[in-house]
């Protein structure tokens, strides 16, 4: 906080001509209607001095306080617990009945625009950068100023190029028919889906043949570039997505598919197997430091004993003594979710702890200028495929897998032939408990780790077992990447949370038509 | 599958003369119960003085009031669960529609009182909106916010069941997709955009009627007619499941498919059991809201649906009695936990969770009723 109002003020002591800070600018913006106080913020940030910069970050820190007079509005800073005048920057004495300056969202966003703004002259490299994301989609001309006082003093050029960017779709609104002209070929170099927008904004108020000609022309360049790595984006994302809910969803396919347990508990194993990751990761820093790069991969088969064992004294404690009685299984499991989550907040704590990617994992592969696939999400696809070529091999070609495939089809039968079935049943259930426990050790990499963590896969994963077919692998495995893919692509069109609506939805609506999933067992029985 | 040969000596087959609404012990208890809740529990808290050790504190009020809207719901799983045997976990979502739509009336019961002296609502005049979006035009009116109470849950219920039950869709399938559909609602309403507060959901609120909402005697007109409530729905329950539709209910829980071969046509009757429940829960979210003052989306979580089921597991499914008693034990065992041992009320419900499916298939009333029969041998 005081870091960031110092390079703050750094930056703006670079500008040299400022204008001082009046009363009037500050009780304008400190008091009034929404809309006169985005005005007066405007006006303050085209050329401020320190001062004015104090103000406006008090603002968006709440540390303002005013009081109506009769003619004028009194303001003070707050800094310290103590009252400052924001004109003068002496101190003054804020009276008991000073009310709090209240921002509502849209003062707030134009309040946080407003100090990106400014960031944009810091000499930090950085500052800077962050500064640009913030204003990618600005097309307000009051800044225009300062971003081309800014492009003046850049020396980076990557920086200056999207600058240059963001000066072009502030200018394709300027009143001022050469530049509007000169913006629109200039925005036709941009990869941006946000530039898209704007010049198809522009181009239904526009007017000028000539310049809706030069903005046509730039659309077609960037639709171009566009369409292929906005495809390609959203199909990552979704296989991407598909891959964790795969992860998620093969140990359910076991429990639930195969053995018919409702295990409302599966999100904690998952759980289990993610603190297990960060224990090991614990351990590989305090006693080998050296080899820390590596202690993922001694945290895969950790995490996966870790909720194997947990699975298994689940299933010799509790759920042998349901199984034929699926809703007590999940009332009971449900309970078992319960205790397993305040347990890990009795031992770590309520609060998420930090699991770091090893350094092979960070960054990731560039493709076609703007679309970036980072490397965690490219290994947990990979991870995903191999859990689920090992788990195809398995139940398909082992002797375990023909008698988990024996005792699920006829258990009298199985046992007949010398299966101990009570056995196989532990087996199976710290089978799919491991896989978990696999599961939220790849979801360690790319999310948080908290005793919530399982909480919100819950509801997902059942969907993708439902969706594809009870005692069905392939199922699971095409409901999964489905689910992803059509979850992404709907989240482009309709935002995140209206597309996990929309996914939900379909699933009822599709439960309704193939109550057996995708891929029905076939066979004769009445009822399921 | 195996095939079971009933027998075939039905010549003189009658049904079983049905039991009484409630047996002379049955009654005196309810009328006993209505007295309480009446005069008993009135007269304890706002006649006798505060320092007197009769006194019924406020605190002990709105915590019974709380308990008895849980008591509705209660009644209202057993219904579908306990007697037809479809275990819903989407009770959540009909007893939070209830409880927005009690609460948009008293949203606007506050008029202009709220932080920013505005007619529209506190929340709306944050996002910066300068209308009432539709969904709030009847918002106003009580008379419309009575019928809405019952009309909105039942019809969510109605469109939902319908299709669920006309595909056959039961056992654990219905479950998770009522689930589905629950936590599907809860994304929705924490949108801001969906006009019913986002995260933090309605609160701070001030009159009902016109009338003050924080007073003595409007918390006890309150919990008074939560009470006339929750007796007024058991009694209609055991009239409901001790009649020929009840049979066919406890029918269809048992057998389905037999009851299909006898020529029933189950969707009706599950259909009906199914919108009632809902209705009842409905109108416990509508109670609940103005005695405990705040509703938000965290009602309809996964975790309150499946709180819900375990309320009728712990005192007993298929006896009536035992849910409203499971939801006494629960809720009191939790206000008792979350003050005195936070951290251990979780593990407590948890052991109670596996408790219950384990050892008590007929939860506490089943118990009782196990030791008095093994003492009268």
């Amino acid at each position: 906080m005081l870091t960031r109002f110092l390079l703050l003020l750094a930056a703006v002591l670079t500008s040299l001509q400022a204008h001082a800070l009046e009363p009037a600018l500050a009780q304008a913006l400190a008091a009034g209607d929404t809309d006169a106080r985005i005005e007066a913020l405007a006006k303050a940030t085209a050329n401020p001095d320190d001062k004015t910069v104090a103000l406006i970050q008090a603002l968006a820190d709440d540390a303002v306080k005013i009081k109506a007079g009769d003619k004028s509005v009194q303001v003070w800073l707050l800094r310290d617990g103590k009252g400052i005048d924001p004109a003068t920057g002496t101190e003054s004495a804020v009276p008991d009945d000073a009310e709090d300056v209240i921002n509502n969202n849209r003062m707030r966003a134009e309040l946080d625009a407003a100090l990106a703004g400014l960031k944009l002259l810091s000499p930090d490299e950085k500052l800077r950068r962050e500064a640009l994301k913030t204003l990618e989609a600005e097309t307000d001309e009051a800044r225009l100023p300062l971003i081309e006082k800014a492009l003046a003093g850049e020396s980076v050029a990557s920086l200056k190029e999207q600058l240059t960017l963001v000066r072009a779709r502030i200018l394709l609104g300027s009143s001022d028919r050469a530049k509007r002209l000169e913006a629109a070929r200039l925005l036709g170099d941009s990869h941006n889906a946000n530039t898209k927008t704007v010049l198809v904004e522009r181009l239904k108020d526009e007017a000028d043949p000539e310049v809706k000609g030069a903005i046509q022309v730039s659309l077609q360049k960037i639709e171009a570039s566009l369409v292929w790595s906005d495809r390609l984006g959203a199909l990552f994302s979704g296989i991407s997505l598909g891959s964790i809910l795969l992860l998620v969803a093969l140990g359910l396919a076991i429990t639930y598919g195969l053995m018919g347990v409702i295990n409302m508990a599966h999100g904690e194993l998952m759980m289990i197997g993610a603190y297990a990751t960060y224990v090991v990761q614990g351990l590989f820093q305090k006693y080998l430091p050296g080899a820390f790069d590596w202690y993922l991969l001694a945290a895969v088969p950790v995490s996966f004993a870790a909720s194997a064992l947990m699975g298994a004294v689940l299933e010799r404690s509790v759920l042998r003594f349901l199984y034929g009685r699926p809703l007590e299984t999940l009332l009971a499991t449900w309970g078992i979710s319960l205790m397993l989550m305040q347990l890990v907040r009795s031992v770590f704590g309520a609060q998420n702890v930090g699991v770091e990617n090893p350094s092979w994992m960070s960054g990731g592969v560039v493709l076609m200028g703007n679309l970036q696939l980072p490397w965690n999400r490219i290994i947990i696809i990979a991870f995903a495929a191999a859990v689920l070529l090992a788990m195809a091999f398995l139940i398909g070609k082992t002797r375990l897998g023909l008698f988990v495939r024996g005792v699920t089809q006829n258990r009298p039968i199985a046992s007949c032939m010398g299966v101990n079935t009570a056995r196989i049943d532990t087996y199976a259930f710290a089978l799919g408990s491991g896989i978990a426990g696999l599961a939220g050790c790849a979801l360690s990499q790319v999310g948080n780790v908290g005793p919530d963590l399982g909480q919100g896969y819950i509801v997902d994963s059942f969907m993708v077992v439902v969706l594809g077919g009870v005692g069905q692998l392939a199922g699971t495995v095409y409901a999964a990447l489905g689910l992803g893919i059509l979850n992404k692509f709907l989240e482009g069109i309709a935002g995140a949370v209206l597309a996990k609506i929309a996914v939900l939805v379909f699933i009822i609506v599709f439960i309704q038509k193939r109550p057996q999933g995708i891929f029905a067992m076939k066979g004769r029985s009445a009822e399921a | 599958m195996t095939m079971t040969h009933s027998s075939r000596n039905s010549s003189s087959f009658a049904l079983p003369k049905p039991a009484p609404l409630l047996t002379g012990a049955g009654w005196g208890a309810f009328l006993l119960a209505l007295i309480v809740v009446c005069a008993v529990a009135p007269a304890l808290n706002l006649l006798v003085p505060a320092d007197s050790a009769l006194h019924l504190s406020d605190y002990a009020v709105a915590l019974v009031g709380k308990i008895m809207c849980y008591a509705i719901v209660a009644l209202a799983m057993d219904l579908i669960w306990g007697y037809t045997g479809i275990l819903s976990l989407g009770h959540g979502l009909f007893f939070a529609l209830g409880g927005y739509v009690m609460g948009m009336y008293l949203m606007r019961q506050i008029g202009r009182d709220g932080n920013y002296k505005s007619d529209l609502p506190d929340f709306m005049v944050f996002l910066d909106w300068k209308a009432l979006p539709w969904h709030w035009a009847l918002s106003d009116s009580f008379v419309a916010t009575l019928l809405l109470i019952v009309l909105v849950p039942g019809l969510v219920a109605l469109v939902f069941g319908f299709f669920a039950f006309r595909s056959r869709i039961k056992g654990v399938y219905f479950s998770i997709i009522t689930q589905a559909m629950t936590f599907a609602a809860m994304l929705l309403f924490f949108r801001n955009e969906t006009g019913f507060g986002g995260n933090n959901g309605f609160t701070d609120f001030k009159r009902i009627l016109g009338l003050p909402i924080a007073t003595p005697s409007m918390r006890m007109t309150l919990f008074v007619l939560t009470g006339l409530t929750l007796l007024g729905f058991f009694l209609m329950a055991r009239w409901l499941i001790r009649s020929k539709f009840g049979r066919v209910l406890q029918a269809i829980r048992d057998a389905e498919s037999r009851v299909m071969f006898s020529g029933y046509n189950p969707l009706p009757y599950k259909l009906t059991i199914w919108t009632l429940s809902a209705v009842m829960c409905g109108v416990a979210g509508a109670l609940y809201v103005p005695q405990v003052g705040i509703i938000n989306p965290s009602e309809m979580s996964t975790a309150a649906s499946i709180e819900m089921a375990v309320w009728a597991a712990v005192g007993g499914r298929a006896t009536l009695i035992g849910p409203v008693i499971g939801a006494f034990i629960v809720n009191g065992a939790k206000s008792w936990l979350t003050v005195t041992a936070p951290e251990f009320w979780l593990y407590f419900l948890g052991a109670l969770f596996i408790a219950v499916t384990l050892y008590l298939p007929h939860g506490v009333v089943g118990l009782v009723k196990k030791i008095r029969e093994g003492g009268a041998k």
